[in-house]
């Protein structure tokens, strides 16, 4: 059923799409470290996708080839049905690609809303002269870009902090303002990496459930790091377990779980 | 009123003058500091060059007139002609654009996530070049500088205070000006970074780099327009220094000038470079005028890096600047 060209239905009926990004036999490496050999996976429109794997397994330099971070050596990232040029980071965002740090990376001096407003600074179109002089298009620009930005502030339930600078917050607010900043470009593809991380119970509950109502409501299509097994599976769609740089397990959470060196590398295995 | 307050008074005014022009030269430096975290050693030398750019393309001075005599045994020094006084800044201005540009393309880019001493030392070696530059490009006898400002002594002031006083105060029109202008400077800066998508951007940049990128925000642009304004504030500066005491190579020794400020207001606070810059002036003025005479006099040389000194033994990160906090 996964290769269907046209995409596949959910077990809880959700319809998934075709291809938006495919990675083709990435291999990187930094100095003589392979970090990712030869890795080849595909996210489909609106899917929820995971990429797991233990500590060091390449999992963050993954998500940072996507998003134009790192340049592999081998391979190809194919967006859209046509392979990506090398871009930098800041062209990868403007084509729709958001994401988020394992390490926040906030804007920490300024308030929640100017934090989510510069997620909208791809949709200002005004120039600096008109800017400069603020009255008409600039004022109008501001206005509408500002009431998609109080939706998705509302829409996370961070309306009580909106004016608070980032960094008086708590690292579980922290991560949902990233979440809302990355939200605010309104992406073709979203990118976490490990949202849940150093989060309480909770606090991973209230994440889950916001990952799932983005994939919801606006049919996000959403690609996430987690080491942390249990959130994942109820999480994704589909799942690539990495270790070591490679790629060890592909396929519905159920198809990984039971997958002979996915449970190897995640429990260890006796070489006896 | 007793004479030595009315004395005093006076001298406290000239010194909110003076540091309003200490502050211009440290406005420079707190941009491009807060934007890329470099110290830009040549932002003096960038208002020399901005001011000899200036007054030789009013007086229509043929750019690099002796290397082109030298090569081709040609005699041509002018063009001519005289450009008016807004005209010349405009085009000042682009080349201070331009300026910009070829910093960032040429020798900033290339050291991207260096050192701050590394980049630092980058700025030294800009600021000589520089200085090489606009030797070059104008020549090095000293100018005037005339784009049309006030000068001299404010009458007005002179006698409301004589009326009052008993005793008129001697207020230089031109400072009246240049405070009035950096206030106005000031304002555009802050309403510039706080309310329009560039000031947002310039400030999202200053704050996390990566962040910066993930939302779309080309860095290289970014810089390019922060090294413009620093260019820009710096060109204010250049004609007020330069109209004040002539356009000379001097004129790049006023960043040493700025150094103290920004030690008192903080690196990283535009506020902080204005009262730095005010306390500065001031309390050399004052200090000159009550303890000088005491101390057999020229005590501005040095009164602002000894004060400077003073804070950076009991406050380092200056009246403003954020705290230097080190979690272990």
């Amino acid at each position: 059923m996964l290769d269907a060209a046209d995409g596949y239905v959910t077990e809880d009926g959700r319809q998934i799409g075709g291809v938006v990004m495919e990675m083709k036999n990435i291999t990187l490496r930094f100095g003589g470290v392979v970090a990712i050999k030869d890795i080849s996976f595909d996210i489909r429109e609106g899917e929820i996708r995971a990429i797991i794997g233990p500590n060091g397994a390449g999992k963050s330099s993954m998500l940072n080839v996507i998003s134009g971070f790192y340049v592999p050596q081998e391979g190809e990232v194919w967006f859209h049905g046509a392979p990506r040029p090398q871009m930098r980071p800041y062209e990868v965002a403007r084509q729709g690609i958001a994401r988020t740090f394992q390490n926040i990376a906030l804007f920490e001096g300024m308030s929640v809303l100017d934090n989510v407003m510069t997620g909208r600074l791809n949709y200002m179109k005004t120039n600096i002269f008109q800017q400069a002089l603020w009255k008409g298009k600039a004022e109008a620009e501001e206005t509408e870009n500002r009431e998609a930005v109080e939706k998705i502030i509302d829409f996370l339930e961070i309306q009580h902090i909106r004016k608070t600078p980032v960094s008086r917050l708590p690292y579980g607010l922290k991560k949902r303002v990233e979440l809302a900043r990355a939200l605010a470009a309104e992406p073709k593809l979203l990118l976490l990496d490990e949202p849940m991380a150093g989060m309480n119970v909770e606090e991973k509950e209230d994440m889950s459930r916001f990952v799932l109502d983005v994939n919801d409501e606006f049919g996000t299509t959403i690609a996430l790091i987690e080491h942390d097994m249990g959130v994942v599976m109820d999480l994704s769609d589909r799942v690539v377990v990495m270790d070591y740089g490679r790629k060890i397990g592909d396929g519905t959470p159920d198809e990984v779980r039971n997958n002979q060196e996915v449970i190897d590398a995640y429990l260890g295995v006796s070489h006896d | 009123m007793p004479e030595q307050l009315v004395f005093a008074m006076e001298v406290i005014l000239n010194g909110l003058m003076a540091g309003v022009l200490y502050a211009l030269v440290a406005l420079g430096f707190v941009l491009i500091y807060k934007a890329s975290g470099i110290f830009n050693y040549a932002q003096g030398v960038m208002a020399l060059f901005a001011a000899m750019t200036l007054v030789g393309i009013m007086n229509g001075q043929v750019p690099f007139a002796h290397l082109i005599n030298a090569t081709f045994g040609t005699h041509i020094h002018y063009f001519g002609w005289n450009v008016p006084a807004l005209v010349a800044i405009l085009l000042t201005m682009a080349v201070m654009v331009v300026l910009a540009w070829a910093v960032q393309r040429f020798v900033m880019r290339h050291l991207v996530g260096q050192e701050p001493i590394i980049l630092f030392m980058a700025t030294i070696g800009l600021a000589y070049f520089l200085e090489g530059v606009a030797d070059l490009m104008w020549g090095s006898e000293i100018k005037t500088l005339d784009v049309g400002l006030p000068q001299g002594i404010n009458l007005w002031l002179d006698e409301a205070t004589f009326n009052i006083f008993g005793y008129g105060f001697f207020i230089d029109n031109l400072d009246i000006v240049a405070t009035v202008i950096a206030a106005l400077l000031v304002a555009a800066l802050v309403m510039f970074s706080q309310y329009t998508k560039q000031g947002r951007a310039m400030r999202a940049v200053a704050d996390d780099h990566q962040a910066a990128l993930s939302v779309g925000i080309s860095l290289n642009f970014i810089w390019i327009m922060v090294w413009s304004v620093a260019g820009f504030v710096a060109l204010v500066a250049g004609i007020m220094w330069g109209t004040k005491s002539g356009v000379q190579f001097s004129l790049s020794l006023i960043a040493l000038k700025a150094l103290p400020v920004l030690m008192l207001g903080g690196f990283t606070s535009i506020p902080g470079a204005i009262v730095g810059g005010l306390i500065i002036g001031v309390g050399e003025k004052l200090f000159e005028f009550s303890i000088g005479p005491l101390v057999g006099g020229a005590t501005e040389n040095w009164f602002a890096y000894v004060l400077a000194l003073i804070f950076l033994v009991f406050r380092p990160q200056g009246l403003f600047g954020e705290k230097i906090i080190e979690r272990v």
